[in-house]
């Protein structure tokens, strides 16, 4: 058993040591395809001959890097750009699946680290899976728990073998294992599954860094073996690498050697600072193959989708939404409005008046001020349904002007709308546009 | 606004309220209950989920407790509460309280009473209490009265006597402002009937109110817990007696189904419907059985049901409280308990509501076991549903002279 690793110790890497603590023999990646190998600079390669298509190319921007596309997935098509609200504990915070469905969703997240412990996989493949138990006829994806080691790091201890939780319910140690994720993931069902990863946080620098790539890679394989469902769950890997851009170069090309659906971009929307999060993201989807769809893990505020579209990627996921609801906060195309604040007690428009949303067609920002001001919890869910709208829309917004041959122009038109004068422009916002072709002025 | 009775029978009424509403084409069946609300709007519940459930009343509560703080608000919005809260289709009832927070006594004086809210007492004179109406714009509205005579048990006549007389007073000089008011015509003042539990009194206030020309009668005082309600039964006779026929009459702090019944028996119309938001806030769900004309196999099937849900009262929870409208009753299971975990039914069998048609007992156990917001949004759904399926019944039942056999399975399955 390897010592707990805390952030930032200096430690030589591990990926040298031979373990003999596995449940189970590394698996010699049979399935590695030897590839061509990977050019540097722009140019993408094209993905090995068998590996499995899911995704199909609609319309790509001539200037940027951004695509339009549609996933086939077994519950259903999904069109890219798409933005995936998440449901941590197969609820969508107080909407029901109905309504989310209303919205337009057609795709939305689980998590398998909570579901895992309440209320078990037995259970809910007792329920008919997660689709079955929580009601959601759509897609679902559910992340393999790999965050929660940078979000539950006191309660977290790493090792070769996996993840260590002690429960904070009640106190019960668990071991989540790159086998145990993929296995919780098969009884739930659904539609995309994410290898356990060794996430470390965006701020931490060390061979910490380096010794969370190397073993992300080597559970990648581990997962891939224990997969039992390739045939209706697409299993993605994620690229780790910290802010290291070396790092996440060799990440970038061992992964893509391996015969998955998918990949994401893991390891940022941390504390990490812009600019050098849109460089790892740049990089990242200069390396994946076009023909597979390129997940960027955590971001979700308008601009920080609008950039990463112009920079690749395809898939998104954020708490921000639904958490910001909650605490009163709408978003609007101009950024957002606390509707608990005094300002808003007399303003008899709704939230946006473009919004198609059933609260902004039904409500208005003072009945929503007084409301949040009550103990009615309806307050919240009005907020919720706004803002997961606001969301989807702006992904919709965004595919058809990539469909349309605008997007540029849409990116200058939501930028402008944003943040008013171009002085006000957040300058790694500026800068990632403009190395994709994208200018501002 | 016109009552319809269609029949009377030991007691009940049933029937119908016709032309009510602003544009006079709504109608209310009697026996029947207010949709109950908080800050307007169902608790828990947006405008889809709301009109998922089916048979919601024609007419919601609001109440002056959650509303007076946003006078000002309402005054400048000028197109009244009911377009404040996105309802209006709604008939609009509003009362003094909320009958799920009690307020303290001691606060009403001879020009005024109050309403606790959420900023604090709101102290209401009858020109502000007008005032206040006149930014809601409600379709009805209980008149500025005060309540405390049966705050406390064995008030004095004193006590009692005063409630009426200020009572009145307000009521007369509500009557006085409304005429004045042009945006207040289309509103209808419903008399409150005071008196505390000295008969003497609450038979002066019924007569005195009933000389007034308001649109329907309050009958105050009655709440308390199940015991006080039962003392309380024939004085609550004794007023409907007093009031006339064509006028329908409200009750409040009262929802229990048992008390239901035995109100409707004594001459009361209109209910509120708090006893399934209390349920949904102790995380349980309603399951008590208003089918009163089932098959014999049924019957016992349900009856061996009843048995084992009465086996469990031990595990009935009391929440930090001593109101004893808190206590779970035997009307209702309480999802929480461990033997939901695997329990994949809905929560009622036959229940056609959005939540029994699309999730388990299961699913709701998880939801309040991780404390998901989405539990009080499906069982809110579920409650109320119940609740107006109860009324349902009771119109019904009266319809075809089978209260008695309603009666006595709501008896059997009371606690």
């Amino acid at each position: 058993m390897v010592p707990r690793r805390s952030p930032g110790a200096s430690t030589p890497p591990l990926y040298h040591v031979i373990k003999t603590t596995w449940r189970r023999p590394p698996c010699p990646a049979a399935h590695v395809v030897p590839g061509n190998k990977m050019a540097t600079g722009l140019a993408s390669p094209a993905s090995l001959e068998s590996a499995p298509r899911i995704m199909r190319l609609v319309a790509e921007c001539t200037l940027s890097r951004a695509r339009a596309g549609e996933l086939r997935l077994s519950h259903g098509p999904v069109a890219t750009p798409v933005f995936m609200p998440v449901g941590t504990q197969a609820t969508m915070k107080g909407i029901t699946t109905e309504q989310l469905d209303a919205l337009g969703c057609r795709i939305c997240l689980g998590n398998t680290y909570h579901l895992g412990l309440r209320p078990g996989p037995e259970l809910i493949q007792k329920a008919h899976g997660l689709h079955g138990f929580m009601n959601w006829p759509h897609n679902l994806l559910t992340d393999s728990g790999g965050f929660q080691m940078v979000s539950l790091v006191a309660l977290s201890e790493v090792t070769e073998e996996g993840v260590r939780f002690r429960s904070p319910y009640d106190g019960e140690e668990t071991l989540l294992s790159p086998e145990r994720s993929v296995e919780i993931q098969n009884a739930l069902g659904s539609d995309i599954i994410m290898q356990l990863d060794d996430v470390v946080s965006s701020t931490v620098t060390g061979p910490r860094v380096e010794e969370a790539m190397h073993r992300s890679v080597r559970w990648l394989d581990r997962c891939i073996a224990a997969h039992r469902r390739p045939d209706t769950q697409n299993l993605f890997a994620i690229i780790q690498g910290g802010l290291d851009a070396s790092l996440r170069a060799t990440c970038l090309e061992e992964m893509t050697k391996r015969d998955v659906p998918g990949f994401a971009i893991g390891g940022l929307s941390g504390g990490e600072s812009k600019a050098q999060f849109w460089k790892m993201v740049a990089l990242s989807t200069s390396r994946l193959p076009k023909d597979k769809p390129r997940y960027l893990m955590g971001v979700g505020y308008a601009t920080d989708l609008v950039v990463c579209v112009a920079l690749g990627c395809d898939m998104f996921d954020c708490v921000y939404p639904t958490r910001t609801a909650r605490f009163g906060s709408a978003l609007v195309p101009t950024g957002q409005l606390q509707l608990k604040k005094k300002l808003y007690e007399k303003d008899f428009g709704p939230i946006d008046p473009e919004c198609s949303c059933p609260t902004c067609k039904t409500h208005t920002r003072a009945f929503l001020h007084a409301l949040l001001h009550s103990d009615n919890t309806a307050a919240l869910h009005h907020l919720t349904v706004h803002n997961v709208a606001y969301q989807l829309q702006l992904m919709s917004a965004i595919r058809a002007s990539i469909v349309e041959r605008r997007f540029p122009d849409f990116v200058r038109s939501f930028m402008s709308t944003m943040y008013g004068d171009q002085s006000l422009y957040p300058s790694w916002a500026t800068e990632a546009l403009a190395s994709v072709g994208i200018t501002l002025s | 606004m016109k009552l319809n009775l269609t029949k009377v029978v030991n007691g009940c009424r049933l029937g119908k309220i016709q032309n009510l509403g602003k544009t006079g084409d709504h109608t209310m069946d009697i026996p029947g209950c207010l949709l109950y609300t908080k800050t307007g709007s169902a608790p828990h519940l947006t405008h889809d989920t709301l009109n998922k459930i089916h048979g919601v009343p024609a007419m919601a509560q609001l109440t002056l407790s959650s509303l007076a703080e946003h006078h000002e608000v309402l005054a400048e919005y000028k197109k009244g509460v009911g377009n404040f809260i996105g309802m209006p289709e709604m008939l609009i009832y509003c009362s003094l309280h909320d009958p799920v927070s009690p307020c303290p006594a001691g606060y009403v004086t001879n020009k005024s009473a109050s309403v606790w809210g959420g900023g604090g007492r709101v102290e209401m004179t009858v020109s502000k209490f007008m005032a206040i109406q006149q930014a809601l714009q409600p379709d009805w509205f209980q008149c500025l009265s005060d309540g405390e005579a049966s705050c406390e048990e064995g008030t004095s006549i004193k006590r009692a006597r005063k409630s009426v007389d200020r009572s009145l007073l307000f009521l007369d000089n509500c009557l006085r402002l409304q005429e004045e008011s042009e945006v207040l015509q289309k509103s209808t003042i419903i008399g409150v009937i005071e008196g505390g539990d000295v008969m003497e009194e609450r038979l002066r206030s019924a007569r005195e109110t009933a000389k007034r020309p308001v649109g329907g009668f309050l009958l105050d005082g009655f709440q308390g817990n199940p015991a006080t309600l039962e003392t309380r039964l024939q004085l609550l006779s004794s007023v409907t007696a007093e009031l006339p026929e064509d006028k329908p009459r409200l009750i409040c702090g009262v929802s229990r189904p048992e008390e239901v019944l035995e109100c409707i028996e004594r001459g009361v119309d209109i209910f509120e419907s708090f006893f399934p938001y209390l349920v949904t806030e102790r995380g349980c769900a309603l399951t008590f059985n208003f089918d009163y004309q089932p098959n014999p196999e049924e019957t016992l099937l349900q009856q061996n049901g009843i048995q084992e849900e009465i086996q469990y009262e031990d595990q009935i929870k009391k929440i930090n409280t001593t109101d004893c409208n808190q206590k779970m009753t035997s009307f209702e299971i309480n999802l929480k308990e461990k033997k939901y975990r695997e329990d994949f039914s809905p929560l009622v069998g036959e229940c056609s509501c959005y939540c029994c048609k699309n999730y388990t007992r299961a699913y709701v156990h998880h939801l309040l076991v991780t404390n998901e917001l989405l539990a009080g949004v499906l069982l809110m759904m579920h409650n109320f549903e119940h609740y107006f399926g109860f009324f349902y019944s009771i119109r019904e039942a009266l319809k075809s002279d089978r209260l008695a056999q309603l009666k006595e399975l709501i008896r059997r399955q009371a606690s």
